[in-house]
């Protein structure tokens, strides 16, 4: 009877022990719904936007130069990538020398090493390599556009030649991502093979891939990076563009982490226990004035008066806080905003009696056009805040109308500048769209400086100012990083005093989180840190 | 009988050839710049120029066109802009998609549509009139959209019966015949059949009610035939203008539903086609567009290849 008895206990362990032998051995899975409709490319430059680095970018793959995007409470900052040092030649300051980490493996086992930098470096630009890809190139040759030339110097050196001195070139690096070379020769030459079976250094593995539907991301236990060892053993993207899908996904348990949950159903989320993350993010939803001849808003006065016409909070209230009031191009926490003398707030008699300085009134309004987008990627809920935007602006005398297109049709009239005539032509004199402001050439200079009036850059209306233009000329030669800052600030005060846009609102980039997601830092930049993402009771 | 399915083949041919030219027009007559698919919004001019140059864009589009449609005969759509992947893989692996929604849905709109019609016109003007009539009404104005997020909220986040989005467990590659994957397909699959459903209720529901009263079914009732024989002489008269509303609606049915595959992330033609005009990708649009013209040509040709087998009276017409 003892002996029986003794069995039975034996055997009800049994299930007890296998079930503790499954847990310890359980693989922690994060399954994240993305607004993109398709996984962007896996083949080193994810296309869809600075967006989709965060999912086939940076996991997959590493840059030279990293972001560093692991850290939430602070704005990140370049940081060694698969280079362990840069600096600039001290005797042509055109020159780059980078010191190539040892001892990093591609996941496929080959090294990496100078010969893969030059090797990914003809990839994107030099069109008469084998290894060249035009789709990949199409990503990052915008990005990297001060490269001229490039060589390998010994064992483990790469020098890189810009076009002209320009000591913002390391904030170009982040964009350009290292390939496996020895993979590319394994998958017959075949960039559409190497999509399906890629070969980074990155913390993650592509162990599955299903066009528009999932991407399976395994961690790599070998990463060189031990401040940056995935958290979560696999994560599973799942693209979702539809917002309200994505929160539905979410709430019936079939994803563990979405970006950009509708405004409408954040209570419902929060009052289910799924937590709301944001944090200050490099984006602003402006209105881009033309200041070319003609253009009712040559008057600095009224761009002034438009910009203290928002109540920005009210705006900020539109989308269920998820949105920060803006000040200026940059947040006002960053080392770029400076001391402007103008204070942009919501001051709707201040603006009324400069528009009545310049001659207008609500009586006898100014008049102009906007082109807008009906929505899509960076706009937020770009109707209803457009909408606001014009009641209040018709508040103080400007009587704005627009021209609604989609998104990808605004951005042609946005390459094309405000002089164009596919723009002057219907009279459209300023444009909203959504602009990522992540380093000091997204932020800045590409909108301020005089060369890159459009269509040479993106300084869509003209916008000229000496002061500017030579302190954006000084930047390029100014290597101290404090220096630096302290010009782009200059940059930044007088773009707010000449009231260069008018900057409405901050995103905040926020995801929704269910309580099994027990880690995320959310950084502050458009680079999210997969890596960051810690799953607890998820095991099985 | 040959004849007749020999000149009906024949006429597809020139509806085929305006099926290429309306694809091929229409997507290039919309704003916007194929383009947009790869190169980022601020690309400059010279990198747009050199990626137009090296997919054939710079080309008259009279040029684009004959030698995209000299591929399209040999089966080759093209590669998408987007993703480099060939547009027949991509399209065929949504068709499949669609064909296994779409296929649950159309069974589910034709069957019940069929019951209902024959119900409310069999009892024409009676209370089972009015409600059968009352719910086609609703199901082809119901917003189908709506629709989709109203059962999501009912049966899968108030009473979570059933998955809110996606194409089984492991994706649409994973499928398999079982209730966990089942499952996926409900409330999809019930969305889009609201519409045929109520156009097939209304069409049975006037066709047996018109039938009902021709004096053939008069003759049938005086030679003492039972309700039931009655109603199979019924149901074979009206069945060939069902056949043809149904392939229509299950023509439209293999579209795909841009909206619904889009709420319920369903990755099938209209999911298909919305990343595709979106993003630009002409290449995709074109030969998504295509394929779901060529189906709803052969749809059509096998409603008129069948429609005489099942009343002969046609063909001879």
């Amino acid at each position: 009877m003892r002996g029986r008895k003794r069995l039975s206990s034996w055997l009800a362990a049994v299930p007890a022990a296998l079930m503790l032998c499954g847990t310890a051995y359980a693989e922690t899975v994060a399954r994240y719904g993305i607004s993109m409709a398709d996984i962007p490319l896996t083949t080193g430059q994810p296309d869809r936007g600075a967006g989709a680095y965060q999912f086939t970018g940076h996991t997959i793959y590493d840059p030279l130069i990293a972001w560093e995007a692991n850290v939430g409470d602070r704005p990140g900052k370049l940081v060694p990538g698969l280079a362990t040092a840069w600096e600039v030649d001290p005797t042509d300051q055109k020159k780059w020398i980078f010191t190539i980490r040892d001892g990093v493996k591609f996941h496929d086992g080959s090294d990496f090493n100078a010969d893969a930098v030059i090797w990914n470096l003809d990839k994107v630009l030099d069109s008469k390599s084998p290894q060249f890809d035009a789709k990949q190139a199409a990503q990052v040759v915008p990005r990297i556009p001060s490269i001229a030339s490039y060589r390998k110097l010994d064992g483990n050196k790469v020098e890189i030649t810009t076009k002209a001195v320009d000591a913002l070139f390391p904030y170009q690096l982040p964009w350009f991502l290292i390939s496996s070379p020895a993979q590319f020769e394994a998958v017959g030459r075949d960039w559409n093979k190497f999509a399906s079976t890629p070969s980074g250094t990155g913390p993650f593995k592509l162990d599955k891939l299903v066009p528009r539907e999932r991407a399976e991301l395994v961690k790599n236990d070998a990463y060189w990076d031990a401040n940056r060892k995935a958290q979560t053993d696999r994560i599973v993207l799942l693209p979702i563009p539809d917002a309200m899908t994505r929160a539905n996904a979410l709430l019936t348990g079939q994803v563990d982490i979405i970006e950009t949950p509708p405004p409408d159903v954040l209570p419902q989320l929060k009052g289910n226990g799924f937590k709301i993350v944001q944090n200050v993010t490099p984006h602003v939803w402006p209105y881009h004035f033309s200041t070319q001849e003609g253009s009712p808003w040559t008057d600095v006065r009224v761009r002034k008066a438009a910009n203290m016409a928002v109540d920005r909070d009210s705006v900020v209230a539109l989308l269920s806080g998820l949105a920060t009031p803006a000040k200026g191009q940059v947040d006002a926490t960053s080392p770029w905003f400076g001391k402007p003398e103008f204070d942009i707030k919501y001051d709707p008699e201040a603006a009324k009696a400069l528009m009545k300085e310049a001659g207008y009134s609500p009586e006898k309004p100014l008049k102009a056009k906007v082109i807008i987008a009906q929505g899509g990627t960076g706009q937020m809920l770009s109707l209803p805040m457009n909408e606001f935007v014009q009641q209040s602006l018709a508040e103080v005398g400007i009587d704005v109308t627009f021209e609604v297109v989609e998104l990808e049709n605004l951005y042609l009239h946005w390459r094309a500048g405000a002089k164009n005539e596919m723009n002057a032509g219907k009279d459209i004199t300023a444009i909203n769209l959504g602009y990522v402001t992540a380093d000091p050439f997204y932020a800045l200079t590409r909108f301020a400086y005089s060369g890159y009036v459009a269509p040479k850059g993106v300084n869509w209306g003209g916008y000229a100012n000496p002061k500017v233009d030579e302190a954006i000329e000084k930047i390029q030669t100014t290597f101290d990083t404090k220096q630096q800052d302290e010009l782009l600030a200059f940059v930044h005060q007088n773009m707010v005093d000449d009231a260069l846009m008018l900057w409405v609102v901050h995103d905040v980039n926020p995801h929704a989180l269910s309580p099994k997601v027990e880690k995320f830092t959310q950084a502050q930049h458009w680079f999210q840190d997969l890596t960051t993402i810690g799953m607890g009771s998820d095991k099985k | 009988m040959l004849a007749y399915m020999l000149k009906r083949v024949l006429y597809t041919i020139p509806i085929a050839l305006g099926v290429t030219v309306v694809s091929f027009a229409l997507v290039h007559l919309a704003p916007g710049d194929a383009l947009n698919a790869i190169a980022p919004a601020d690309a400059p001019e010279e990198v747009i120029n050199a990626l137009r140059e090296a997919y054939g864009l710079d080309r008259p589009l009279i040029v684009q066109y004959a030698l995209w449609l000299l591929h399209a005969v040999q089966g080759d759509l093209g590669t998408s802009i987007a993703t480099g992947r060939p547009v027949v893989g991509e399209v065929l692996k949504a068709v499949g998609n669609t064909l296994l929604l779409a296929g649950v849905a159309a069974l589910i709109g034709v069957v019940i549509g069929c019951i209902l019609g024959a119900v409310a016109g069999y009892y024409h003007g009676s209370l089972l009139d009015r409600m059968a009539t009352g719910s086609s009404v609703i199901g082809v104005s119901i917003p189908h959209y709506w629709l989709g997020l109203v059962l999501t909220i009912c049966l899968s986040i108030w009473l979570p019966l059933f998955p809110a989005m996606g194409a089984g467990p492991g994706g649409s590659s994973a499928w398999q015949w079982d209730w966990a994957h089942m499952r996926y397909l409900v409330l999809p699959a019930l969305t889009l059949a609201v519409i045929p459903m109520g156009i097939i209720t209304r069409t049975v529901r006037a066709l047996v009610s018109d039938t009902l009263q021709q004096e053939f079914v008069t003759a049938l009732q005086a030679r003492g035939l039972s309700s039931r024989r009655i109603f199979l002489h019924v149901v074979k008269n009206t069945a060939p203008t069902v056949l043809a509303v149904a392939g229509l609606q299950v023509g439209y049915l293999m579209g795909g539903s841009i909206l619904v595959e889009t709420v319920f992330a369903w990755p099938g033609t209209g999911f298909l086609l919305n990343a595709a005009i979106f993003q630009r990708d002409m290449p995709l649009l074109q030969g998504t567009i295509l394929v779901l013209c060529m189906f709803f040509v052969v749809l059509n040709l096998l409603v008129d290849i069948l429609q005489p087998l099942i009343d002969p009276r046609m063909g001879r017409a």
